[in-house]
């Protein structure tokens, strides 16, 4: 049978080899393996069958740690099981995979292998993550490519029934996981014919049955644990033979050939590097053209690291070989050298003292690091490394990629060596996220995957904000496999698919002489040229680059596409790169729309159809004048007022030069500035929203639900007005408690992300007009610089005073400053109000310990952080530990504060006489309950501070450095269901057990957000989620309820868009309940599938379903002998359908599976009555003096 | 008693027809109503903005924030075919038609001659007996004119036309400078049939939320006044069949509208405020008036009062102005 060539990425070859020979496969989400999960869910919700006809059980578990318990209890009552993860992911299966190691159970789980979080996270790809678990007794196979992970996803699992040695199969995340590939994919045949049933069987019967029952996971002495430990030694010792056998038994199905140890270059060569993953790929690209140059160099790829064959590496390399380099993925601080240089050199030393080494003499060897989070490994750095080798005193333990001037490990290299042949065509395009560039170039890679003979490879790169983000294409098509597994520096075409983007990067940076450029540009080819700015024109010329224009949001609009500019681009892509005839590529196109949107109606397929019909009309070649003319440049990426830090550092990452940021300019223990987001200007918003004052009511509503703290609400004195930039505006305030002063709304033009939250809830209609409200939006171009002089001196007007602002009003607690603010989070984000209210009410005096998710990203994510502070330098302090641990991350906050503040009392105490009795009376018996409490408090500190300086005791100099923790402290506890529902729930329980002062916050979205979308238990019965594709079938878990049963803990639900009022009076109550306090609160988000900039409006419409309903229990009132439990909303309104069908989540499923969407909702719907009953029972007044427990 | 009748060639066991309404959304709506007596049925509308936009919708929020940051690249499953509205629709019609014995005519609502005319095919190839064509079309842009109006309705039913071989029934507003030539040249353009008329909604203002909210009244027997007058002067003068609808609720309007020249007599508001059953208790009303009167049959009654038939026609033109208008002095 003939194999299918396929266009796809590496976590779908994997999954489509793992799911064909599973029977069992427990998931859970984790970037970048999420998507191998996605694909098995979806394939067993289609009924796609395994290689035994049966389709395979895909069940998502609440953490990794639960997927390996899971794996590892199918595992031993016989299933073929497996699992998909990454990073952290695997280091919590680690005890289970000593387990099942131990047990000798055939399994394989296949790694997106990813950097680990030290002092900071990363997504990206290297093999910390992988290196970390070799001591549990793994075979460890590693896949170059995406061929390469299909064929040992299949070799690997053949192996491990033979051998009974538990595999990881790992390959680069992001790199290999997300690169697409033209490649071979295996038939049935192929599997049947590499996978014996016999063995597939003798697994199965060793699973545990009563029918014949044995133990296994005894508890053992010192007398036999020993002996124990050393009887699997037989199993590893075959293992690789075993391994061998199977590849070669695949080589003789199929025809590809692999060894444990891939030997590629010259057989006589004396410079060899080492090296396994993606980096095998450019190194061997690398090597391929240097021999071809003369070079006599070899290159030993490593596929089986684990088991070690000292065997099969000793006779994979050349006997010429006198200097050898190990390339390491990895970074182990302390450690002689990474793991593969100390394999590498054991297994020289073995041989050599064994006499079956190859050499008579021990060849240099010298280990590096490279590659990691996915940094750039190019062949320019391959022939650095080469180089190296040839030099009489090699640098060891070096490091290439970056540079690093503390301790100058990295070895330099010359950037501009490229090897890309002439014959492969390499295209970047720059697009937004939101404008389908991405999709588009998928597309195009199938349709030259697929319709031609030629390899084509595709690699997409983000940036890391979630709204207004950028992306970038490298697409690669030739006539041989493609092994650049790199980015593209030199480029025969270039796209950009938005205009902004040219004064922000350098574009044709990578363009070839004589290259092609299409630019999306609303002035036409007798035009464009005078508005480019002047680095582009200046390319366009010196390299004579053939330059088209389209004014594609045109074709769109009239088109019915809107902002959606991909089908259009794609179009002028294959128009002018002559990658195909341009008629096949019109039919391929369309054949492709139909194939992607077909499912979704003949409409959208109809439209986009239109679209690649009427863009060739509209696509025009510019002819480049001789000279360039423009006098547009660059704008500097911050201002020069900005700190240091953030002109050295932060701009450089804004900019895209992070790469060539030097070791000496990182933190050492990954502390930052906050406050930096002020400083990266995004400008992403087309609309921004302008005040009418006199239709405003001084609400303040829209500063209250705006996501990015950009529209916000002043009150000054009036002398202060005359001062104001020509545009500002401020008018009287309303109300008497400001009475005589000015009150402003202030939008930030440069930092709004244009959601309209603010304008949606706007509750004043114009008298005149009743289109306007008080806030409408208008084009921010024209409007920009004036209200960026305008915010500026709004920003200077002076804040409001803590301790006269009635902060338990929505009004008030808008005019206190947010120390969150311009974060990256969604345009019109459900999550960050919330964040930025604790920011509003205490931030001055918080600590954040964040759950890893998208508040982590949108608040952590280099270069810029929202989190901020004040004019005195206070605000919030944050950080973020891991997914799981957050509530005992922020428990161990609180403990650390409860103890110093102990401490300091007890040396106040001590010092009392010297300080001033009245001094330390004062502060030891504060009552910090209000604004005013704390600002006396502070200040009482402050002279405390001062009193201190002019002590020289240590008791006096110890409580210099605890005195602050003498004023009111809280802690915030902050992560998404994800964490507070699954993964960290185990904690979240204990935490709220504790009786610990802590305050956390659940940013509900009712699904795995971050990740994109998964089913968490939050999930509500019948909406649609990943891994829930037919509809979530159970109901969603109650957590307010669960933490309400420990009577001590203060528990609210909240939904800032029904009740915000409420949602204020739950955040202060929480803050000062001296004990744990709970915020469920529920957060729109855009994996509901709804209008973001209505976001409030299906707040609500949660509410007045009874599906969310707004409570407060207050521990506080059951000791007044009253119900803690206060019901803040009302009776439902309206049917939970009615709420559940504004949102695509829900709605899809009518449109896939009408009849279960039906059966579902029908039980929800009972679901949210059931849920109001309960709460309206439990919220009922007790009678006078009823006590908890009693009649 | 002789209730039959003939609307669209199709031969109807009474001239009492339910007109699009919700009650046709379940089938145990179209069931109910057949149960009642109902001589067919007039499907709920498939509206042209439903076929454009569901799908657009649907694609824009499946889509929107995909491709766009590393972590998520999408938000949803992919799950296989999506069973937009306009197929649930064309199900919808073929289920109908397998539940029930009475004809099944299905509905278009749009004002365009685009994509969406195919739809037309769709519901003929589902089984419906017929198609009624609902140009329910306001025309508010000052430069349009009247003959541009006309002409967009006569372009729509041409290009149905064009697409199935069912009877084609045109669904009308009032609102025409010349109702009679606007009949004739639909007339001639092949319609099958004439539904008068549509009843718009009006819109209604409130104004303690500043908002305009749609206000969906239902009619009383007042409203059957209009299409009486249009069919007592279309009868007779048009091949096409002629159907009333407003106002129905009574046999009395029933036997108005037969008696100016009705083929069938639509009927809504009476369902939607008495349920289905009343189509049973009107039609009992109409055997016994009928019985009573001494009429053998519907189509001896039919066109008796039409404009042709009565003493004096201009009592449905300006001259029966002047005598209402003499009546209050």
């Amino acid at each position: 049978m003939k194999r299918q060539m396929v266009t796809i990425d590496g976590n779908e070859a994997a999954a489509y080899v793992a799911h064909k020979l599973n029977e069992v496969i427990a998931i859970y989400p984790i970037t970048p393996s999420s998507n191998m999960g996605e694909w098995a869910d979806e394939w067993s919700s289609q009924g796609r069958k395994n290689l035994w006809g049966t389709v395979p059980s895909v069940t998502e578990m609440q953490s990794e740690g639960g997927a390996a318990g899971a794996v590892h209890g199918a595992l031993q009552t016989g299933a073929l099981s497996t699992t998909f993860t990454a990073s952290q992911g695997l280091l919590l299966m680690i005890p289970n995979m000593f387990k099942i190691a131990g047990e000798l159970t055939s399994t394989v789980f296949h790694v997106s292998a990813r950097a680990l979080a030290h002092n900071a996270l990363s997504i990206f790809g290297d093999h910390s993550d992988v290196m970390s678990t070799r001591a549990a007794g793994w075979g460890m196979l590693a896949s170059n490519s995406v061929q390469e992970v299909m064929d040992f996803a299949l070799i690997s699992q053949a192996a491990t029934l033979e051998a009974r040695v538990p595999f990881i199969h790992f390959f680069d995340g992001f790199r290999t996981s997300h690169e697409v590939q033209k490649i071979e994919q295996l038939t049935d045949e192929d599997l049947r014919a590499l996978i014996s049933d016999d063995l597939v069987q003798a697994h199965r019967l060793r699973g545990l049955t009563p029918d014949n029952p044995v133990m296994r996971g005894t508890a053992q002495n010192p007398d036999v644990y020993f002996q124990g430990r050393e009887s699997c030694n037989p199993y590893y010792d075959a293992c690789p033979d075993i391994v061998q056998k199977a590849m070669d038994a695949f080589a003789k199905v199929v025809g590809r050939s692999y060894k444990l140890f891939d030997y590629v270059g010259s057989p006589t060569a004396e410079r060899v590097i080492i090296i396994m993953g993606s980096g095998a790929e450019a190194a061997q690209e690398a090597l391929e053209y240097l021999n071809a140059k003369g070079a006599n160099l070899g290159l030993l790829k490593v596929h089986l690291f684990r088991p070690f064959s000292v065997k099969h590496f000793l006779g994979a390399l050349p006997a010429t070989v006198k200097s050898i380099a190990v390339l390491d993925r990895t970074k182990e601080p302390g450690a002689l050298g990474e793991p593969l240089y100390m394999d590498v050199l054991s297994a020289l030393s073995e041989g050599l003292m064994e006499g079956t080494a190859p050499v008579k003499t021990m060849p240099r060897v010298i280990g590096g690091r490279y590659g990691l989070s996915s940094k750039e490994f190019t062949p320019a750095m391959v022939k650095a490394v080469f180089d190296e080798l040839g030099k009489p005193k090699p640098k060891n333990h070096f490091t290439i990629g970056i540079i690093d001037d503390v301790t100058n490990s990295s070895l330099t290299y010359d950037a501009n060596f490229s090897t890309e042949p002439d014959d492969v065509f390499r295209g970047m395009f720059y697009g937004l996220g939101a404008d389908g560039t991405v999709g588009a170039n998928k597309n195009s890679i199938k349709i030259i995957g697929e319709d031609t003979d030629f390899y084509a490879q595709g690699y997409f790169v983000y940036d890391s904000k979630k709204s207004g983000s950028t992306t970038t294409s490298h697409l690669r098509f030739g006539p041989r496999p493609i092994r650049s597994t790199y980015l593209i520096t030199t480029a025969k075409f270039i796209a950009c698919h938005q205009w902004f983007f040219l004064e922000k990067f350098d574009v044709l940076k990578a363009a070839l002489p004589g290259s092609t450029f299409l630019l999306n540009s609303m002035y036409g080819p007798d035009e464009v040229w005078q508005h480019l700015p002047r680095h582009i024109q200046e390319q366009l010329i010196s390299k004579k680059i053939k330059f088209y224009v389209i004014d594609a949001y045109k074709v769109g609009t009239a088109t019915g596409m809107g902002g959606r500019v991909n089908t259009i681009m794609q179009t002028c892509f294959f128009a002018i790169s002559g990658v195909l005839p341009k008629d096949v590529a019109i039919e391929s196109i369309k054949k492709s729309i139909k194939k992607t949107y077909g499912k979704k109606g003949d409409q959208i397929v109809q439209q986009n159809y239109q679209a690649v019909d009427a863009t060739i009309a509209n696509l025009h070649e510019v002819k480049v004048p001789a000279t360039a003319s423009s006098t547009i440049t660059m704008p500097p990426v911050v201002p020069n007022t900005a700190p240091e830090f953030i002109k050295s550092v932060t701009a450089q990452i804004i900019a895209g030069f992070g790469d060539d940021l030097p070791v000496s300019k990182m933190p050492v223990d990954g502390t930052f500035p906050t406050g930096t987001t002020q400083w990266e200007k995004r400008n992403i918003a087309l609309e921004i929203p302008v005040w009418d004052p006199v239709t405003c009511i001084q609400c303040n509503k829209c500063a209250m639900v705006c996501p990015h703290a950009a529209i916000r609400t002043k009150v000054y004195d009036a002398a202060l007005l005359p001062k104001a930039p020509a545009t500002f505006k401020g008018v009287d305030y309303k109300g008497p408690e400001y009475k005589g002063m000015k009150y402003t709304v202030q939008v930030a033009p440069e930092d709004c992300t244009g959601c309209e939250l603010c304008v949606d809830v706007c509750p004043a209609k114009n008298k005149s007009e009743v289109r306007l409200k008080a806030i409408n939006m208008a084009a921010q171009p024209p409007i920009r610089e004036t209200e960026h002089a305008n915010f500026n001196f709004f920003l200077g007007l002076p804040e409001a005073d803590r301790t006269t602002v009635k902060v338990d009003s929505v009004k008030g607690a808008q005019f206190l400053q947010p120390l969150f603010e311009f974060s990256g989070a969604c345009s019109g984000c459900g999550e960050t109000p919330y964040v930025k209210l604790v920011s509003q009410l205490f931030g001055d005096r918080t600590i954040v310990a964040n759950a890893t998710g998208c508040s982590s990203i949108y608040g952590g994510n280099l270069p810029t952080t929202p989190w901020s502070k004040n004019k005195d330098g206070r605000g919030p302090a944050w950080s973020n530990s891991l997914f799981e641990d957050n509530a005992e991350f922020g428990l161990g906050m609180r403990l650390t504060v409860d103890k110093h503040q102990v401490m300091a009392q007890e040396l106040l105490q001590g010092l009392a006489a010297q300080v001033g009795d009245d001094l330390a009376k004062g502060i030891l018996e504060a009552k910090q309950t209000d604004e005013a409490g704390i600002k006396a408090q502070r200040d009482r500190v402050a002279v405390l501070k001062q009193k201190l300086a002019g002590i020289t005791t240590p008791e006096a100099k110890s409580l210099t450095t605890l005195a602050d923790t003498l004023v009111k402290r809280s802690i915030w506890i902050i992560g998404g269901d994800g964490w507070a529902y699954d993964i960290g729930f185990g904690g979240l329980d204990h935490v709220l057990a504790s009786g610990k002062n802590v305050n956390i916050l659940v940013l509900d979205t009712e699904v795995y957000s971050n990740t994109g979308g998964q089913m968490s238990k939050s999930t509500p019965r019948s909406a649609v989620a990943k891994f829930a594709a037919g509809g979530k079938p159970l109901a969603k878990k109650d957590l307010g309820r669960i933490a309400m049963t420990y009577g001590g803990v203060y528990v609210a639900q909240v939904a800032m868009g029904q009740n915000d009022l409420q949602t204020i009076r739950a955040f202060l109550e929480a803050d000062a309940y001296d004990g744990p306090a709970i915020i469920i609160a529920y957060s729109h988000c855009i994996a509901h599938g709804i209008d973001m900039g209505r976001g409030m409006v299906n707040q609500k419409a949660a509410v007045e379903s009874g599906h969310w309903p707004l409570y407060r229990f207050n521990p506080l009132t059951l000791a007044e002998g009253k119900n803690p439990l206060k019901l803040d909303s009302k009776p439902p309104k309206m049917r939970f359908d009615e709420y559940a069908y504004m949102e695509t989540r829900y709605k899809m499923l009518t449109k896939s599976n009408p009849e279960e969407a039906k059966r579902l909702m029908a039980i929800a719907d009972e679901d949210a009555k059931a849920r109001w009953k309960w709460f309206e029972e439990a919220a009922r007044e007790w009678e006078t003096g009823a006590k908890t427990g009693s009649n | 008693m002789d209730l039959s009748t003939s609307y669209l060639g199709l031969k109807l066991k009474n001239p009492l027809v339910p007109s699009a309404s919700p009650l046709s959304r379940t089938l145990d709506g179209i069931k109910r109503m057949e149960d009642a007596g109902a001589a067919a049925i007039v499907m709920y509308s498939l509206f042209e903005e439903q076929i454009h936009h569901e799908a657009a919708e649907l694609e824009h929020y499946l889509s929107y924030g995909t491709q766009s940051f590393a972590e998520a690249l999408s938000y949803f499953p992919e799950t296989g075919e999506y069973n937009l509205g306009p197929d649930e629709y064309i199900e919808h019609i073929r289920k109908a038609k397998e539940a029930v014995d009475i004809p099944i005519i299905g509905s278009l609502n749009g004002i365009s001659t685009g994509g969406w005319i195919q739809y037309a095919k769709k519901i003929q190839d589902a089984g419906a007996n017929a198609l009624e064509l609902n140009v329910y079309y306001i025309p508010t842009d000052p430069k349009l004119s009247g003959a541009a109006v006309e002409q967009r309705y006569l372009d729509v039913l041409k290009a149905v036309k064009s697409t199935v071989t069912i009877p084609v029934a045109m669904k009308l507003s009032p609102f025409f400078s010349s109702m009679a030539h606007m009949a004739a040249q639909l007339d001639q353009a092949g319609a099958d049939g004439l539904v008068m008329f549509n009843r718009f909604y009006q819109p209604d203002l409130d104004i303690e939320g500043l908002e305009v909210v749609p206000n969906v009244t239902l009619s009383t027997s007042q409203a059957i006044r209009l299409p009486l007058r249009w069919v007592a002067v279309l009868y007779g003068r048009v091949k096409a069949s002629l159907a009333a609808t407003s106002g129905v609720h009574s046999a009395q309007d029933v036997v108005k509208l037969l008696m100016a020249g009705a083929d069938v007599t639509q009927i809504c508001s009476s369902l939607l405020l008495h349920g289905p059953g009343r189509i049973g208790e009107i039609l009992q009303e109409l055997d016994r008036w009928l019985l009573e009167h001494e009429y053998t049959s519907v189509k001896q009654m039919r066109g008796s009062m039409s404009q042709k038939s009565v003493a004096d026609p201009s009592a449905f033109e300006r001259a029966n102005y002047m005598k209402a208008l003499n009546r209050f002095k």
